[in-house]
């Protein structure tokens, strides 16, 4: 009896871990499977002609540009945001601070607000302040979905530096400050991971771009005006009736995928090699 | 704080010639600690800007309309001004319990299968590739789910059961959402289980206790709390999912009452009437106000995961 409750048991959980690993491969396998063939070189270097839901020439550079554009400037702001947060938390504020505390707490909430809750919000500083949807205000709410993400990584990363470390620096006379930019050099290598993380992050959400970035055939060329996004070709392209328009679709989603998977491969051999330099 | 500048202070008593340049110094540290103070203050604030945010945009709806009657009123006519949530709150639950419902189980049962069974190899190449996947885009799922799941269901599943489905259904919500929270799920799991010592597990063992009793009997028991505290987690964080939901559940406004109906979840109601909300008096008033309510139900979740897995753990001690 025991016996077959354990062989029963045994039995159930390799099916739970087929049925895990193989849906997850399934989608690996399908979303390369539609989109080997619709993907080529135009594709990716030349933007919609004749508009993108019924144009049935061109590509997606449109999108993949307004995805990097966005990415990169959310990343960058919130990199520049959050670098004197967890130096702050850190060095800053005594271990059992309560500030700390409470930061670290609710950038933990942050984090779990879901991204279309971001994109309201944002739609509303926008309507606020009289902006269109733009570059700008895409930049601006895909910085406040990575601000959590980025600060939760980075002060993981700092929190490991031993404590030593700043009595040792502090013990030679130096101010907090200067503490601080030495603990920074001590944890730079380790802001890769964050920033990585981020920037995919940013690339691959949908909800927040969609009311404040808004959608483009044109690759943009200032603050001021809408960008397209990958997220959205996918899902704008991908719901029209038109052939060439889906294949867009297609390989729009295969582009993020890969970009997707090759940014989180990069951060974890990067984050091996530069672990081993680590003072522990 | 005082440990800290006392070797700055001997440094600046003893060298007198640098007392500028250490007042200097001083003053530099002084001014950015101020605004770094600022900065965090000001972010930790961002939670409640957030909500204030979408309370602001959402008073002139609460200020017509009673909060209770527009939860439970099942009319949704933006035109007529009738702004029933019901549906969508119904379709937001639909979706989110059959995906946990799915993902759930399966995750703790596979969980339990790498931590405390499969070989060390298989644990250590199976698991960072389903972590790999974590950051694979809600879009993409929702792609994945219109090209298999709904053709499924609508081909080989519903026909058994319903005399017609599209395939967009709440089903289909479900099952795609779960398959989101997979590699979520298992890696709060994945904490939980390997946080166990081994001591526990051996001194079960070593009475004569099957790898099941054991795992039945010591591991679930320490391991409730977490357990707990990653479902409630699960499902804050479906309850929030749009775009992969969007593409497959069907988007009608009425409720749900088989799994292969349609659905239409709050924050797809949100992101589907983005464009026509500025033309109708009130429609940007209750869209934020779902936000309003989508935000506030998640920060009560994660309030009380973190809750939860600290009150737990003192009933559970082993």
């Amino acid at each position: 009896m025991r016996k077959a409750e354990e062989y029963f048991f045994r039995l159930l959980m390799v099916l739970a871990s087929l049925i895990i690993v193989g849906s997850l491969f399934s989608i690996l396998f399908t979303i390369i499977y539609r989109g080997i063939g619709s993907l080529n070189w135009d594709m990716v270097s030349r933007v919609p002609e004749g508009g993108f839901y019924i144009g049935k020439e061109g590509g997606i550079l449109n999108a993949i540009i307004g995805s990097l554009y966005i990415a990169g400037g959310a990343t960058l702001l919130a990199l520049l945001l959050s670098i004197p947060i967890v130096l702050y938390i850190n060095t800053y504020l005594p271990k059992d601070s309560r500030l700390a505390g409470f930061a670290r707490t609710s950038f933990d909430i942050l984090f779990g607000v879901p991204s279309i809750v971001y994109g309201a919000f944002g739609f509303a500083i926008m309507v606020f302040f009289g902006l269109k949807t733009s570059l700008l205000a895409g930049i601006i709410t895909v910085t406040l979905l990575v601000l959590p993400i980025m600060v939760r990584t980075m002060d993981e990363i700092t929190r490991l530096v031993p404590h030593e470390l700043n009595d040792a620096v502090y013990s030679l006379g130096a101010t907090r400050w200067e503490t601080a930019k030495v603990i920074l050099k001590q944890v730079a290598p380790g802001l890769i991971t964050a920033i990585l993380l981020s920037f995919g992050r940013g690339m691959g959400d949908a909800a927040c771009v969609l009311f404040t970035a808004g959608y483009t055939d044109n690759i943009p060329t200032s603050l001021q005006e809408p960008a397209a996004t990958l997220p959205l070709a996918i899902f704008f392209q991908l719901s029209s009736p038109i052939e060439e328009v889906q294949q867009r679709a297609y390989a729009a989603t295969l582009v993020l995928t890969i970009i997707i998977l090759l940014l989180s491969i990069l951060s974890r051999i990067l984050n091996s090699i530069l672990s081993k330099h680590k003072i522990q | 704080m005082v440990r800290f500048r006392a070797g700055f202070l001997i440094n600046s008593l003893f060298l007198k010639k640098s007392n500028k340049m250490a007042k200097a110094r001083i003053i530099v540290d002084r001014v950015i600690a101020r605004m770094m103070r600022s900065l965090t203050i000001i972010s930790v604030l961002l939670m409640f800007l957030i909500g204030l945010g979408l309370l602001l945009k959402a008073l002139p709806i609460l200020k017509e309309h009673s909060v209770f009657h527009m939860l439970s009123s099942e009319i949704w006519r933006p035109f007529k001004g009738e702004f029933g949530f019901l549906p969508y709150i119904m379709g937001t639950l639909w979706v989110s319990l059959i995906a946990i419902a799915i993902s759930f189980p399966l995750c703790v049962l596979s969980s339990i299968y790498f931590f405390e069974y499969a070989p060390q190899k298989l644990k250590q190449f199976i698991l960072p590739l389903i972590d790999l996947l974590a950051g694979i885009p809600p879009v993409v799922y929702g792609v994945w789910g219109v090209l298999t799941i709904v053709p499924l269901i609508s081909e080989h599943l519903a026909p058994h059961f319903v005399e017609y489905s599209s395939g967009y259904s709440v089903l289909a919500g479900g099952v795609v959402l779960a398959v989101m929270i997979f590699p979520l799920v298992m890696s709060l799991l994945g904490e939980v289980f390997s946080s166990i010592s081994t001591e526990l597990r051996d001194a079960s063992l070593s009475v004569g206790a099957t790898k099941w009793q054991t795992t039945k009997l010591v591991l679930m028991r320490k391991a409730l709390p977490g357990i707990m505290a990653a479902l409630i987690l699960a499902i804050s964080r479906a309850l929030g999912e749009t775009i992969a939901v969007l593409m497959v559940c069907g988007n009608i406004a009425v409720i749900p009452h088989s799994i292969f109906d349609s659905g239409y979840p709050l924050p797809a109601l949100i992101a589907n009437n983005y464009g026509e909300m500025l033309s109708i008096p009130m429609y940007d008033s209750a869209l934020m106000l779902a936000a309003l309510i989508l935000f506030l139900i998640i920060v009560i979740f994660n309030v009380s995961s973190r809750f939860v897995s600290t009150q737990l753990e003192k009933y559970f001690k082993l």
